[in-house]
């Protein structure tokens, strides 16, 4: 297994997010609070604008947590991948009209019992400079000694 | 506060939930393909069941989406479209304002989503 990508960070990935992208993804995970459908709703909810449920974050990472996962120096073997574990730790709110830069890093390579583990760590932060997830994805790869 | 959701995710699902989520791979989507890398059928998205635990644990908050701070998930068993997904937790730790929650979601006997932690500040 390459080790030598541990550490490295890509560059920023910016997300623009809209009030039907939010909708659509709360429809699609069974949400059903106004607050993330109707505008009067989430501010008298008290938010800036309409809101996006926490796991809104898959959304907004996914173009960033993308760079390690098809980066050579990581060399992940899709053929063989699963999606072992995720965390997210949420900040700041995200709503509609936010623009989220979120940066990828290879916090872990490690390998168990013939098992591969790609630990890789998304920071995202709004156009403020408030941070508003970080979110630990776990990749294993099967049958890698 | 307990927490308790039951959903059964229709066959069409996990199309909507790969256009929503920009995770278009063929395991979830394409039978033949995922026929041919070994697996029964279609499998549903594991990002799609956390949020599902994910949402029964902000409802047991309030429904808040403030009140989630964090949540950590394994993914393990696979889960498949039209079958229900029962999400159940209880807590584990509560003081200070602040409560974890350790939950699981499964279809059937088949756990889904395992050890999973979430932490509560209900707003």
């Amino acid at each position: 297994m390459k080790t030598e990508a541990i550490g490295k960070s890509y560059p920023a990935v910016e997300y623009e997010v809209g009030k039907e992208k939010i909708g659509e993804y709360a429809r699609a995970v069974g949400e059903e609070s106004p607050v993330y459908f109707d505008r009067t709703a989430a501010t008298e909810a008290g938010f800036r604008d309409v809101v996006a449920p926490p796991m809104f974050a898959v959304v907004y990472s996914w173009g960033s947590v993308a760079l390690p996962a098809v980066d050579p120096d990581v060399d992940l073997n899709f053929a063989m991948l699963v999606h072992g574990g995720q965390e997210f730790v949420w900040g700041e709110p995200v709503c509609s009209g936010d623009v989220i830069s979120t940066v990828a890093s290879v916090k872990d390579i490690s390998e168990k019992g013939g098992m591969g583990f790609y630990v890789f760590e998304t920071v995202s932060a709004n156009q403020d400079g408030q941070e508003v997830v970080r979110g630990t994805w776990t990749n294993i790869v099967r049958g890698v000694s | 506060m307990n927490v308790e959701l039951k959903v059964t995710p229709d066959r069409y699902l996990p199309y909507r939930y790969a256009g929503a989520s920009g995770d278009f791979n063929p395991i979830h989507i394409d039978r033949e393909f995922a026929e041919q890398v070994g697996l029964p059928s279609t499998i549903l998205h594991g990002l799609w069941s956390m949020a599902q635990v994910a949402r029964a644990c902000t409802n047991a908050a309030g429904g808040d989406p403030r009140s989630l701070k964090r949540l950590s998930v394994q993914f393990r068993g696979m889960g498949f479209p039209e079958q229900e997904v029962a999400v159940t937790g209880s807590v584990k730790e509560e003081g200070d304002g602040r409560v974890v929650i350790a939950a699981e979601a499964a279809q059937g006997d088949n756990r889904i989503i395992r050890n999973a932690e979430a932490e509560l500040s209900p707003q």
